[in-house]
């Protein structure tokens, strides 16, 4: 605003003799003042702080030193997706705690999208009492913390599932579910794992180490949706050309599962279930209690805004839309998929980036339930062991910094792809 | 049979409107329409329908099923004697603590004082039609609900609001010079005031009066009473710095506007927790040797900050939102930057956001749970403490259902205020 009247004021000004009080009274001059007053009152506020930081470590005999992230940590995580003991360093064991970070919000995403997408869409149906239920599902979740909620899901898996005891004897008063393949118990779920007879070993990359299975698999997996955008692509050009569109879905199975099952066959993949051995279950994977919590409490929380999200979104998209679209002869299905949907994703989307960054956020509340994500590796027992509470606490808020501008800047790459081109 | 035979009966009135036929009227049509209008909507009312039998059923017996008076979970069981049911005694027996902490029990008028004192205080800002006089007891609120809160001496926050009595002499006395000179001069005689005479003006005061409320420490603090306490505060005071934030933001000046962007985005990248944890852990390193204030004051400041950045990104929405002719409008009027802004661009701004500015009132609100991590005992830590007493170890739902309630009541009304205030404050006619 101010800047078109700078321009103006100074081509119709007199050339007056520089005077002192321009420098509060005359607009050009004033921005300027103001600014280098607010420069210096931040300098040294900054100063002052570090001067305080350095002579109140000086007075506890400290230095300033990420040093000990390379001595022995000590300590044990019993969640761990790449190998860990108590004898590696402080470092690895933050690794360790933000693997388990990003494993529980990605799962915890997943779940919110996939139940709010429900729920929102639902609670627009003209199905009465689904609706009624949903809108009671949104208010309820909504209103009440995230930390109340993990610590209810928490209490639930410890206090109201059977002990691994329960599942033994002849009469079991607990069985397991899905014929013999998931068993809930207070000590966490176990489910199948699935095992490779022929192993090709792991890839070693220095900090960690992934089987090469698993990467082949997902190569595959990746190839496959690339052949399939290729199928697609084709077939609309064959559309383009002859009016005819040819079958693409039997095309698509088979690029993306037909690879995949081979792999499969041919690294013999078999299920591994878990069983009651002792006084525990053995095999499997072993989801702990914490993991379930928080994955529930976070994802059936987030749901809830996710569904309120979807909801605005899908009424964001004019009457109009829809009857043009019945008015050209499409389907339902093809209204939806091809101009409702399209539309309502640009309004959805940044809302949605925002709740999977909370979701990510949030995920430091592991330590209510135990869960041993980087809040509770780095910034809890590894604080509490060395005493590093500046060193510690300024890495994982980098950290935490680094994770969010990463997420918010890949998903406004994928927003930007969505978003109404215009000119 | 045959056309001579006389035709005996000619009808000369209209027959009556004959009703709709069964499927299509009352409850049958509305069944039809609104729960078995296809195959798929029959699926979904009757999943419903299961699920909503299955909740009742597990959870009806217990709930109406609940004991209001025992001394310990074992004599709630003995009562309940194996039947399912809850044990709501640990609520009759431990409500106090829950809402106040360990607050002094014959000072519990002093908290319910301040909460009706606050209601009455908010009456005025939530309600436009109320009488505006009564916003002079809203500005001097704040003194009043601290005083009744932590006591000591009345003073105190009497010295602290005639700071602000003498910034506004010193304004109103120059006014006449220069508007930035009296603005400087205002705020140099309120940090005057508070730094240099406040103090002794408050000694000198209680020497002579020694008039005042016991004071109550703040580690007593607890229940909802310190949710409420960081949350009010908060809600009030991120509101303002929010509003300047996203001013920053939008500032042509370089400087400010970079501060502003850093901070924002630095705040909103990292959890709470973290902030919290500096607010405990790291403020010693950062301040002075030896300062060392109030816990419950630092988080107040740090769940500030935090809402701020969330709150100055809503009202930059607003800003955004507004159309650029609104500005060039306020400039044509010959209206400087404060005044646009005061008498223009904000009322429409802070109206556009009004829905977020209540989200964000109720994510903070619901946030004052964390503390429970820095060992405040908001309700969460509170219920873990009374599970640690043996009387009542591994009482759980009762607990959660009496925090959840209590929640939801204070952000539900929230909500629904800001949708009364946005159908009110709706001026286009759609």
């Amino acid at each position: 605003m101010s800047s078109t009247g700078d321009a103006r004021m100074q081509s119709a000004a007199p050339k007056a003799a520089f005077k002192l009080s321009m420098l509060l009274y005359d607009q050009r001059y004033r921005s300027i003042t103001i600014q280098i007053v607010f420069l210096f009152a931040l300098m040294l506020g900054i100063a002052w702080l570090v001067d305080n930081t350095i002579n109140n470590l000086r007075a506890l005999g400290r230095d300033f030193s990420f040093a000990f992230l390379g001595n022995p940590a000590g300590y044990d995580i019993n969640q761990r997706l790449i190998e860990y003991d108590s004898q590696m360093t402080h470092g690895r064991a933050a690794l360790v705690g933000l693997l388990n970070t990003i494993l529980l919000a990605i799962m915890a995403c997943a779940l919110a999208t996939v139940l709010g997408i429900v729920a929102g869409v639902l609670r627009l149906s003209n199905n009465w009492i689904v609706a009624r239920l949903m809108t009671i599902y949104v208010e309820i979740f909504r209103n009440i913390p995230t930390l109340v909620w993990i610590i209810i899901f928490g209490a639930i898996m410890s206090e109201s599932m059977p002990a691994p005891s329960a599942f033994r004897g002849d009469d079991p008063s607990a069985s397991m579910l899905l014929g013999d393949a998931v068993a809930m118990t207070n000590r966490g779920v176990y489910i199948p794992a699935i095992l490779f007879d022929n192993n090709l070993g792991n890839l070693n990359l220095g900090v960690v180490s992934p089987s090469i299975n698993w990467i082949l698999v997902l190569l595959a997996i990746l190839g496959g949706i690339f052949a399939h955008k290729r199928i697609v692509a084709h077939a609309t050009a064959v559309q383009n050309a002859t009016g005819e569109r040819p079958k693409t879905w039997w095309k698509t199975i088979a690029v993306i599962a037909g690879p995949v099952v081979l792999l499969f066959i041919f690294f013999g993949a078999h299920l591994e279930y878990p069983e009651l051995r002792g006084f525990n279950f053995q095999g499997g994977i072993h989801m702990r209690n914490s993991l379930i919590a928080m994955w529930l409490g976070l994802g059936i929380y987030t749901g809830a805004f996710v569904a309120e999200i979807v909801r605005s979104g899908i009424l964001a998209i004019s009457r109009g839309q829809s009857e043009a679209a019945a008015a050209l002869g499409l389907q339902p299905g093809k209204t939806m998929r091809l101009v409702i949907l399209p539309q309502a994703l640009r309004v959805i989307i940044p809302p949605l980036i925002s709740q999977y960054l909370n979701i990510t956020k949030n995920t430091s509340l592991g330590l209510a339930v135990g869960y041993m994500d980087l809040r509770s590796t780095l910034g809890g027992i590894t604080i509490n062991q060395t005493g590093r509470e500046l060193e510690g606490m300024l890495l994982m808020m980098a950290i935490y910094l680094i994770v969010s501008l990463t997420i918010s800047s890949l998903m406004n790459v994928y927003n930007n792809r969505v978003k109404l081109k215009e000119r | 049979m045959s056309d001579t035979q006389p035709i005996s009966y000619v009808r000369d009135t209209m027959l009556g409107q004959q009703e709709p036929p069964a499927t299509q009227r009352g409850v049958v049509k509305w069944l039809r329409e609104n729960l078995f209008s296809n195959w798929l909507n029959s699926i979904l009312t009757l999943a419903a329908l299961v699920a909503i039998y299955l909740i009742l059923t597990s959870v009806g017996p217990w709930l109406l099923n609940s004991i209001w008076d025992a001394e310990s979970l074992r004599e709630c069981r003995d009562i309940l004697d194996g039947t399912p049911g809850a044990c709501f005694a640990v609520i009759t027996d431990r409500w106090h603590q829950l809402l106040f902490g360990f607050y002094p029990p014959e000072h519990y008028w002093r908290p319910v004082l301040a909460l009706v004192l606050l209601l009455i205080a908010l009456a005025p800002i939530l309600f436009a039609e109320l009488p505006r006089k009564m916003l002079y007891f809203s500005a001097v609120f704040p003194f009043i609900g601290y005083h009744l809160l932590w006591g000591g001496s009345v003073w105190f926050p009497i010295s602290v609001f005639l700071g602000f009595v003498a910034g506004y002499i010193a304004f109103r006395a120059l006014a006449k010079v220069s508007a930035l000179v009296s603005v400087i001069g205002a705020v140099a005689a309120t940090l005057v005031w508070w730094f240099f005479i406040a103090g002794p003006f408050d000694a000198a005061m209680y020497s002579v009066a020694p008039i005042g409320l016991e004071f109550v420490r703040s580690e007593s603090f607890g229940g909802f009473l310190i949710s409420l306490v960081i949350g009010v505060t908060g809600i009030s005071l991120s509101l303002p710095l929010g509003i300047l934030l996203a001013l920053g933001r939008q500032s042509d000046m370089l400087f400010v506007k970079t501060v502003c962007v850093v901070f924002i985005e630095f705040i909103r990248g990292v959890p709470l927790i973290t902030l919290l944890f500096t607010a405990s852990l790291l403020l010693n390193y950062f301040l002075p040797p030896g300062t060392n204030f109030d816990l419950i004051l630092r988080v107040i400041i740090m769940v500030t900050l935090f809402a701020a950045a969330y709150m100055a990104e809503v009202i930059r929405g607003g800003l955004a939102a507004l159309p650029k002719g609104q500005y060039e409008a306020a400039d044509a009027l010959g209206l400087d930057y404060w005044k646009a802004q005061r008498l223009i661009i904000m009322p429409q701004a802070l109206k556009i956001s009004i829905p977020g500015i209540v989200n964000t009132f109720i994510s903070l609100f619901k946030d004052t749970t964390l503390v429970v991590f820095i060992g405040l005992l908001d309700p969460l830590g509170l219920s873990n403490a009374i599970r640690a007493d043996t009387a009542w170890t591994g009482i759980y739902w009762e607990l959660f259902i009496f925090i959840g309630a209590l929640f939801f009541i204070f952000c539900f009304s929230m909500s629904r205020y800001s949708m009364y205030l946005e159908r009110k404050l709706k001026t286009d006619h759609r």
